[in-house]
């Protein structure tokens, strides 16, 4: 199987995954989950510091500098968020 | 680390993505989820500083100021996170969208800079995508920031050709694409990323205030796919994994709400171009309405037996969700039976208002859902709307063209009585007329919703 290949594969798997886990959420959560979500694709810090490491250039070096920092608020500040958003439910249930 | 360590821990990291998600789909498992997706994102953080192709190529370059930008970012983030006020949330977690989607676009260009021309098709093509979407996401989010910061107008912003301007943007987005392809060039890019960054303004602006958290949820979608296809740039499986979690749980999320609302998703983007402007606030002549005080209010309440609670953005907005929960519990102590009916995109986004009220504490059990509450407004005496318009505005059963039509309403006109506390006549959110404030059984009561609220439970008090 060639590189294309397997990454496709990957990808395909993933769509059906992602569609499966949220199949059936209730209003209520809709806006933590949304969050989350949000908080998820803040993982793009992997990537930022990836081409941190191979940049030659001092263009190259400023512009992944920029998206790391973009790419931590959005991760840590994303987590953080929906973390107080569901601290809100805890204890509801009595 | 070894190249098959670092990709079991990274599986790791995707299989805490999943769960996380899986967690966050219920209230029992949410938190926890939650911090499962935390770990998996610090899990696959750190090992990013360990692994290496050869042994000599660790640390990393510029590790300094890698970790001086995370600071940075951290330092930026969490106390935005912390801080923000919960009626403020919708529009952190669309700024929170914008720079991730900004980053994945940074991260594309910066790679391109470095292949240059020796790039395959197929990697430029995901840069592409990469910069296209991911510009469209920042720009596109920072429009619905604005609007939801109410910093510009919340109506759909229309202007003449505006179909016109975007069909041309778009177009000229596909020339330069190809452009890029073909010259391989640093300046197309760049001007591919600008045009990207105008497409995401236009294609927000005539967007309603009332549909923005669905525009929000697809960005965030896109913002997936960007981070999806940089992985596929990267050849990095994580970010594969991870963006394509969020851009299809992403799209059945926006689905979802715009179901809630009784809206397509076709409808919201397009809507405002198809649509007949409806001005309801136009005729100019201020109609009569019934005015009443809080005592009037607090007379209409004592001798109800079924009360039913309408709360909406403005109760937020006035801090009143204690003062609330002090009238519920004093109607109740009186055998008065009280609910919340809660529509589902009460607030700004879908479950706002439980997240809302949740904080204030009230009851769980006296919750209750459009679905729920609908069939009982006829037994109801007294529906007392509190701070909230579009979502009771029969506007959407009754006006095709309205903004809302179509949106599933809590349907207070069969109580035998409405009662409307408002700061103003001004409209709600979807700046449309509401036709109920002037029915002869609705009575309003004027103020900040606190300030109201706290008069009607002296006057109960009194009686």
């Amino acid at each position: 199987m060639s590189d294309l290949i397997a990454l496709v594969s990957i990808f395909v798997l993933a769509v059906f995954i992602g569609f499966e886990v949220v199949s059936k959420v209730s209003t209520t959560l809709h806006t933590p989950l949304m969050s989350g979500a949000n908080a998820i694709h803040g993982v793009i810090l992997v990537g930022a510091i990836i081409v941190a490491d191979h940049s030659k250039t001092t263009l190259e070096l400023v512009l992944s500098l920029v998206a790391i920092v973009l790419a931590t608020i959005n991760m840590v500040g994303g987590f953080v968020v929906t973390d107080r958003m569901l601290e809100m439910f805890k204890g509801k249930k009595k | 680390m070894s190249r098959d360590l670092y990709d079991l821990l990274d599986l790791l990291a995707a299989v805490a993505f999943i769960l996380a998600l899986k967690g966050l789909s219920s209230p029992r498992t949410a938190r926890r989820g939650n911090l499962i997706g935390a770990g998996g994102a610090l899990l696959a953080t750190v090992i990013v500083f360990f692994y290496a192709d050869t042994p000599d190529s660790l640390p990393l370059n510029n590790l300094g100021p890698i970790l001086a930008a995370i600071a940075v970012g951290t330092l930026i983030g969490v106390p935005a996170a912390r801080r923000v006020q919960m009626t403020q949330m919708p529009q952190l977690v669309a700024l929170f969208n914008g720079v991730g989607g900004g980053a994945a676009a940074l991260v594309a260009i910066v790679e391109y800079l470095k292949l240059g021309a020796t790039a395959s098709i197929a990697v430029l093509i995901a840069t592409i995508f990469t910069v296209v979407v991911g510009s469209v996401s920042f720009s596109g989010s920072i429009v619905t920031f604005l609007k939801l910061q109410e910093l510009m107008t919340t109506r759909p912003v229309i202007f003449p050709g505006g179909r016109f301007v975007i069909a041309a943007t778009l177009a000229s987005i596909v020339g330069v694409s190809i452009w890029v392809v073909v010259s391989g060039g640093t300046m197309p890019l760049l001007i591919l990323g600008l045009l990207s960054l105008l497409f995401g303004v236009l294609f927000v602006l005539p967007v309603g205030g009332a549909d923005v958290p669905i525009v929000i949820s697809l960005l965030n979608a896109f913002t997936g796919l960007t981070v999806a296809a940089s992985g596929y740039v990267l050849e990095a499986t994580l970010l594969i994994v991870a963006g394509t979690l969020v851009g299809a749980s992403g799209t059945i999320l926006t689905r979802l709400m715009a179901a809630a609302m009784g809206r397509s998703i076709f409808g919201i983007l397009f809507g405002a171009f198809t649509a007949k402007p409806i001005d309801a606030a136009s005729d100019g002549v201020a109609r009569p309405v019934k005015s009443g005080t809080a005592e009037d209010v607090a007379i209409l309440l004592n001798y109800a037996q079924r009360v039913v609670f309408v709360p909406g953005f403005g109760l937020a907005v006035a801090q009143a969700q204690h003062t609330v929960r002090e009238l519920a519990d004093l109607l109740t102590a009186k055998g008065i039976d009280v609910a919340y009916g809660i529509h589902p995109v009460a607030g700004r986004m879908p479950g706002h208002m439980n997240v809302l009220l949740a904080e204030a504490n009230v009851p769980y059990e006296q919750l209750a859902e459009m679905e729920e509450v609908n069939p009982t407004f006829a037994q109801t005496d007294v529906a007392l709307v509190i701070g909230a318009n579009d979502v009771v505005n029969p506007a959407a059963k009754t006006s095709p063209g309205a903004p809302i039509y179509g949106m599933p309403i809590l349907e207070v006109a069969s109580a035998a009585n409405v009662i409307f506390l408002k700061r103003s006549m001004r409209p709600g959110f979807a700046g449309i007329e509401n036709e109920l404030l002037y029915d002869p059984k609705t009575t309003l009561l004027f103020g900040d919703a606190k300030a109201s609220l706290t008069a009607v439970v002296s006057a109960l008090k009194a009686l």
